[in-house]
């Protein structure tokens, strides 16, 4: 198998130093396919960050309704039908290893997917961009601009843009806080200056934040910033289709005009006319005829750049494309192109994600939904009482996940005849206390329970088991009973 | 910056000019944001010298012209406190003894607030949990020497016993060895009958019914014919499986020879009426309360 070449260190060296002063990246606007499918996506992630703290959930009375709401005063987070306790968390870890997993799998297919398309970063720059570009124009007029002198209609340009910036920025940190209480009172509160001064910490935090990095920072963020380029790129194998400069075609490049009369004179010349609208189109300001390089979160831009230019010439289209070096020595030793999305790799990570997902899955159908803790007195362990008998104490912690008030019952094995007594509740019926639990909470009991002394053992193994009298459901935790 | 140009052929960049032995030093100086940032700090401790107590003097320390302080702001946190909680333990304060453990929640401020009162002021004798120590009742267990309701342990708590208080409790556990009421062979052998009538083997060479009869002539009156104890005088039951101070013969003749006198003070003074409320309904909850 062919082997990517990889640069010698003193070719490396040539590449630019580690950090360089910033140099303003004014990207050329560009129409095709890339750049519609970018269009199209920045339109569903923005609308489903705008948008989602709006849909509504009916959960009953009392409940709040709001589809996706992270209730921190009360410990609880929604998403649609799954409602999930502080003790829950760890189905969030299995989302991130879904997420990471689905990451890997995406590269494996595709390389940096995610930085070109879907990274927040790459879709609130690209906005930012389309807003510079409607307010100051394209490339050449920004250039021109930046460079000349300041003038009034000049002054309320710069404002125009800024302050759309920030009214997009604000919005942002706007959002942010819906997801956190109920949106519309929110956003009503919002607007009468009510809103709790949390509020207006996040949504000033998060203003700035993308104001910055997005109008500012921009690919600074991704070259500097962000530890996934260097993750994704130590993630992609020879395999994965990466936008790429097909050298095999492109070279020797030259000008239309010098093309035209070397090909006349049977010069090899390739198809790339040296036109520089990929470098003009790219947001991180790189030469995508370098190769594969750290800086390129490949969004495909260059491709549409490339193929409108192709076109004009009357040259095949793709010269820049998804492709891998692979197939691109393949082609140079007249060999057909092969492209293998299937691959160990590809399998493997599909059937963790499954995996994983199924994991998930079943916890969550399988949640118990009525639970129980125990906590045995420490101080003392083991009391003796005035006829011998022994009697432990603990802290029973009740936990009724469901949306209604229920009733359970309380038993206890382990022990002989233990007698239970559970502190400040009345039995309902002799030696089986029966409390209510209010809905969608935690009780908190104290329990005694007292059992004759067994000299020959110190500790006996004890259940407890709470019964749903209405629904039948059962919840048991285990702890022991001491001798004193 | 510099007049000397001299550049590092290297590195290409400038130097300071020094050179030490043939080394010369590069013309590296921090970013200015870095150095404007130090001067920041600079400036910022100067002005936190002047504004908040900073330089200790002999005797004191430069206020500073806010005049903070720390324990004054303890105070005030814990004057908020007590406003955040005057009300509920009003209520506590205003609640009949019997009505609180069938409240829910004025149960939980109580068992909350009687918790926390308990570790500071009784956890010392009767333990973090109230299991007691020898001589202190474990007030976990069924067993109250002064009875085990919550009048009856709100009166304890309150008044004491043996405090001196004039609503204390009182009652002495003779000294029958030391002031020679007993001769040392009498009190072993009523020593076995105690101990017999708990269930513990008495020696076999003991005398039981002469025991029983230097019982019922010396202790019956207080701790009654059958030894089942007197809560108005706090003599314990000696019938059952609780011994404040042991069980064993040589602490039983002991306890008999030179009797006991245990205190405990009186925390009506020092507690205000609903925190004793709060420490009543907590150790009553404990598991022995009647």
């Amino acid at each position: 198998m062919n082997k990517i070449v990889v640069p010698t260190v003193d070719e490396a060296d040539q590449e630019g130093p580690l950090y360089e002063a910033h140099k303003k990246v004014y990207p050329q606007a560009v129409s095709g396919t890339f750049r519609s499918i970018k269009w199209k996506l920045m339109a569903i992630c923005l609308g489903i960050y705008y948008l989602l703290p709006f849909v509504r959930w009916n959960r009953g009375l009392g409940a709040p309704n709001q589809a996706v709401l992270v209730d921190l005063p009360n410990s609880r987070f929604y998403f649609f039908f799954i409602e999930l306790w502080p003790q829950e968390v760890y189905y969030f870890t299995g989302l991130l290893i879904v997420a990471a997993l689905t990451l890997f799998l995406m590269n494996a297919i595709g390389g940096r997917i995610w930085c070109g398309y879907l990274c927040p970063q790459t879709v609130w720059t690209d906005l930012f961009y389309a807003v510079e570009r409607l307010v100051e124009g394209d490339r050449r007029t920004r250039m021109k601009k930046d460079a000349a002198d300041i003038t009034l209609q000049r002054f309320f340009e710069i404002t125009a843009k800024h302050s759309i910036w920030l009214m997009i920025a604000w919005w942002t940190g706007g959002a942010w806080v819906l997801y956190f209480n109920d949106a519309p009172t929110l956003v009503g509160q919002l607007l009468t200056f009510k809103a709790p001064m949390i509020a207006y910490i996040w949504i000033a935090i998060l203003t700035c934040t993308t104001y910055i990095l997005a109008g500012f920072m921009r690919e600074q963020v991704c070259v500097y910033m962000c530890p996934w380029p260097r993750i994704q790129a130590a993630l992609t194998d020879e395999w994965a289709l990466n936008v790429t400069y097909k050298y095999d075609r492109g070279e020797k490049r030259t000008s239309l005009k010098k093309a035209r009369d070397l090909r006349a004179l049977g010069e090899p010349v390739g198809d790339c006319i040296d036109c520089y609208q990929c470098v003009a189109v790219c947001p991180t300001g790189i030469d995508i005829r370098d190769g594969a390089q750290l800086a390129c979160i490949q969004c495909g831009l260059c491709i549409d750049a490339c193929d409108t230019v192709m076109t004009k010439i009357g040259m095949p289209t793709r010269l820049i494309g998804y492709d891998n070096d692979i197939n691109i020595q393949r082609r140079q030793v007249g060999k057909p192109e092969i492209y293998r999305l299937i691959r160990p790799r590809t399998i493997a990570y599909t059937a963790l994600i499954a995996g994983v997902g199924a994991v998930m899955l079943y916890a969550l159908l399988t949640r118990t939904l009525l639970d129980i803790n125990v906590l045995h007195d420490r101080n003392p362990v083991a009391v003796r009482l005035s006829d011998g008998s022994i009697r432990n104490g603990y802290t029973l912690r009740l936990l009724n996940k469901r949306g209604f008030d229920r009733t359970v019952a309380i038993d206890v094995d382990g022990v002989s005849n233990p007698t239970l007594h559970v502190v400040g509740i009345d039995s309902i019926t002799q030696d089986r206390p029966a409390i209510v639990l209010g809905r969608d909470q935690t009780t908190e009991l104290r329990v005694l329970v007292t059992a004759a002394a067994d000299e020959t053992q110190k500790s006996v193994p004890l259940k407890f088991r709470i019964t749903d009298i209405g629904l039948g459901e059962v919840a048991s935790a285990t702890d022991n009973f001491v001798m004193p | 910056m510099t007049e000397h140009k001299d550049i590092d052929a290297v590195s290409g960049t400038a130097t300071t000019g020094h050179a030490w032995d043939g080394i010369k030093e590069l013309n590296t100086p921090l970013p200015r944001w870095w150095v404007l940032t130090f001067y920041a700090t600079i400036i910022w401790a100067i002005g936190y010298w002047v504004v908040y107590p900073a330089w200790p003097l002999i005797s004191g320390y430069t206020a500073g012209v806010f005049n903070y302080s720390t324990r004054a702001d303890v105070a005030v946190e814990l004057g908020n406190l007590e406003k955040i909680r005057g009300a509920k333990m009003v209520s506590l304060g205003a609640a009949p003894l019997a009505e609180i453990e069938k409240d829910p929640a004025l149960l939980a401020l109580a068992r909350a607030r009687g918790k926390v009162v308990f570790g500071d002021n009784c956890a010392p004798c009767h333990g973090s949990g109230g299991a007691g120590a020898k001589g202190y009742p474990n007030l976990n267990d069924d067993e109250w020497l002064w009875g085990g309701s919550l009048d009856q342990i709100m009166q304890t708590i309150e008044f004491g016993v043996r405090s001196g208080h004039a609503k204390g409790h009182e009652g002495n556990m003779l000294a029958f060895g030391k002031d020679g009421i007993l001769k040392r062979d009498e009190i072993a052998t009523v020593a076995n009958y105690v101990r017999s009538l708990s269930g513990l083997p008495p020696r076999k060479d003991a005398d039981l019914a002469a025991g029983q009869k230097i019982f019922a002539e010396n202790c019956a009156s207080c701790h009654g014919d059958l030894g089942k104890g007197n809560i108005d005088m706090g003599a314990p039951n000696l019938t059952d499986k609780i011994w404040l101070y042991g069980s064993d013969e040589a602490t039983v003749i002991e306890t008999i020879t030179n009797g006991r006198a245990g205190v405990m003070p009186a925390w009506g003074g020092r507690l205000d009426p609903a925190t004793i409320k709060a420490i009543t309904v907590y150790v009553h909850s404990l598991g022995g309360g009647r």
